[in-house]
């Protein structure tokens, strides 16, 4: 099955011949899902450029997205505590965006069918920042942000 | 081997609540060590929630994820008993997967 794989992937290669491969039941889903790293958005120095990599460059504001058990001041940015609801139908993804980390994009976090659109994790913050949060949903792009003040960085050395 | 994850999963109404913890430095890239060398990167890159063998939730990270990353979510179903299983991938190819028990 392994090999079988790898012979597929070398020979096609293909995004669609995946997939097909995926539909067909050939291939679980979840090896696929383990091995997707957007890179390029992840490595981005800027957030429009972080954006426009994500494929959000044009994303309307929205009030159904919600900060939910976020601080307005984080008291030491190695641990910041980040809540997203969005109540906006068929939320496929959210991904959180620092402006002024040296990598803006933080997480990505893709919600199957079934899953409610509400995460929460805890990020690191260098500086006092805006964060955004990037919902995608029935194709469309979404933001809201929230300034959060930063009293003690998180990536000094 | 990474330390195992701590996973709580509860019922909450129709929903199931999954909160996970995870032991793992997430080195930044950014930091110097006393002799003034960058520490590289070290994050976990991918993590992988299923329920019963279908995924719930996937999420692709970054390095601004805190340390001893934390993760909170709900589902729609899911009883008591159902088998949650969360894998997390990192940059250097080490992997973890942990399961629990819907409680």
């Amino acid at each position: 099955m392994q090999n079988m794989r790898r012979k597929v992937l070398k020979a096609g290669g293909g995004v669609a011949l995946y997939a097909l491969l995926v539909a067909a039941g050939w291939l679980k889903p979840g090896d696929a899902a383990a091995q997707s790293w957007n890179k390029s958005a992840f490595e981005a120095k800027t957030l429009d450029e972080a954006l426009k990599v994500f494929g959000g460059g044009s994303s309307a504001q929205s009030k159904d997205i919600v900060f939910v058990s976020t601080p307005d001041i984080a008291e030491n940015g190695a641990v910041v505590p980040i809540g997203i609801t969005s109540s906006i139908p068929k939320t496929e993804a959210i991904a959180i965006l620092i402006e002024k980390n040296p990598n803006p994009l933080a997480a990505i976090f893709e919600i199957p069918p079934g899953t409610e659109p509400a995460i929460g994790t805890r990020v690191k913050m260098a500086q006092t920042s805006n964060v955004y949060a990037l919902v995608k949903a029935d194709g469309k792009y979404y933001v809201a942000s929230k300034e959060i003040k930063v009293t003690l960085g998180g990536c000094g050395g | 081997m990474p330390d195992p994850m701590k996973i709580r999963a509860t019922v909450v109404g129709d929903s199931t609540e999954v909160r996970v913890l995870m032991s793992h430095e997430m080195e930044t890239g950014q930091r110097k060590d006393a002799q003034g060398n960058v520490i590289p990167a070290w994050f976990i890159q991918n993590v992988v929630v299923a329920h019963k063998g279908r995924p719930v939730l996937n999420a692709q990270w970054g390095t601004a994820i805190a340390k001893n990353p934390f993760l909170s979510f709900k589902f729609k179903g899911g009883a008591k008993g159902d088998k949650i299983e969360i894998t997390w991938v990192d940059n250097r190819g080490e992997k973890r997967t942990d399961e629990t028990a819907i409680g």
